[in-house]
């Protein structure tokens, strides 16, 4: 199947490998310990652990448009921030 | 004894496979198309995030942006309270009924382009019912020349086809709220007013996210009708973002730069509709 009209390139599909990964955790995670850990964090809402990784995807595509948009630096920096932002997600939100 | 089966998420299949094929690859085809640059012949060079670099400090895309976040905001100040008016206005019972959704529906039968075209004519000053009988009354209405008037006309021609989506989800709303609500509500001798706030209002609130999502997302990806009546024009004053992702993509053959505006294009509406959806949802478990 030629696939060349999708310009795959190799950072893209480990992108989207990521991505796919992280949904499989997400569903290990939920066979592990079902019903999805609710609780009502700081931003005073119910999210499940879907929710949490929803906010953090969300968030993190925003740090790295925000990164780059106001700063001349390597986008490494916004990878960190974003790891820093999503722990925070995950224990607080 | 298991209360479910997971078999069943097999019935989403078809589902799954229709989504993947009209969204998740397309999406994912853009994303590649971000990080590149081409010339064509299918010959892709890679750009790295240049081109998300380059639509973030442009000024022409910061300017769309902000008149489609000015449109959105107005369509949704005006349409949603409309919405609510009309139908609350609307007869309950009677032959009252059927003409009144028949009437609301039409505006939403009719295909976008044509009411760019209806809007495009009415409005003119020469021919247009609209623009002729404001000339005559000594109005200076020119939509093709004066921003303003562009895009007032963009507003009203939107109000005019959409606001009868508003009416009838909160007209079905309505119906769906029992009488003993209502009887309560008259023992308790309670004024219109509190019935709208305390009856009405609350019920509604799901069929309103439901309205406030669907007018904000068609809002700000609208395309056909600003097209074809002011062409994103006069200047660039009714240029929203999708006139300007298609110029950019179709007219310059700039498919790096378009797909990367697509993508932050995508993660705005993706945000705003959550926000939009968690502010009206939060208080429903």
């Amino acid at each position: 199947m030629d696939l060349s009209w999708m310009a795959w390139t190799k950072p893209t599909a480990i992108f989207f490998v990521v991505i796919a990964l992280l949904i499989a955790g997400m569903a290990t995670w939920e066979r592990i310990s079902p019903g999805g850990s609710p609780r009502v964090g700081v931003l005073r809402l119910k999210t499940h652990r879907g929710d949490r990784l929803f906010i953090t995807l969300l968030g993190s595509a925003f740090i790295h448009l925000a990164w780059l948009g106001l700063t001349p630096f390597s986008l490494w920096g916004a990878l960190i921030v974003s790891a820093i932002y999503g722990t925070l997600v995950f224990s607080f939100v | 004894m298991k209360p479910w089966n997971n078999r069943a998420w097999f019935l989403v299949l078809p589902m799954l496979l229709l989504v993947a094929f009209s969204a998740v690859i397309p999406l994912m085809t853009v994303v590649n198309y971000s990080v590149q640059d081409t010339f064509g012949d299918n010959k892709f060079f890679w750009a790295g995030v240049e081109w998300f670099r380059k639509t973030l400090h442009s000024e022409r895309f910061v300017s769309a942006l902000i008149r489609n976040l000015i449109f959105s905001g107005i369509i949704l100040a005006v349409e949603v309270p409309l919405g609510v008016l009309i139908a609350l206005r609307m007869p309950k019972k009677g032959i009252g009924v059927p003409i009144c959704l028949v009437l609301m529906s039409l505006p939403l039968l009719i295909p976008f382009n044509v009411v760019g075209t209806i809007w495009q004519v009415f409005g003119r000053n020469d021919i247009g019912l609209l623009g002729g009988t404001l000339k005559s009354l000594g109005f200076d209405y020119n939509y093709v020349s004066n921003p303003v008037h562009a895009w007032v006309t963009l507003i009203v021609m939107d109000v005019w086809h959409w606001t009868s989506l508003v009416v009838l989800l909160c007209y079905a709303g309505l119906a769906s709220i029992p009488d003993a609500y209502y009887q309560a509500a008259q023992i308790d001798g309670a004024s219109g007013w509190a019935r709208f706030r305390y009856i009405q209002l609350p019920k509604l609130s799901r069929v309103l996210t439901i309205a406030v999502l669907l007018r904000f997302m068609d809002s700000f990806m609208i395309y056909t009708e600003p097209f074809v009546v002011t062409g994103g024009g006069p200047g660039n004053a009714t240029t929203f973002l999708s006139i300007d992702l298609v110029k950019m993509a179709t007219r310059e053959f700039n498919l790096g730069g378009a797909a990367a505006m697509s993508l932050i294009y995508f993660l705005i509406i993706l945000l705003v509709s959550w926000v939009f959806y968690t502010v009206m949802t939060r208080h429903e478990d």
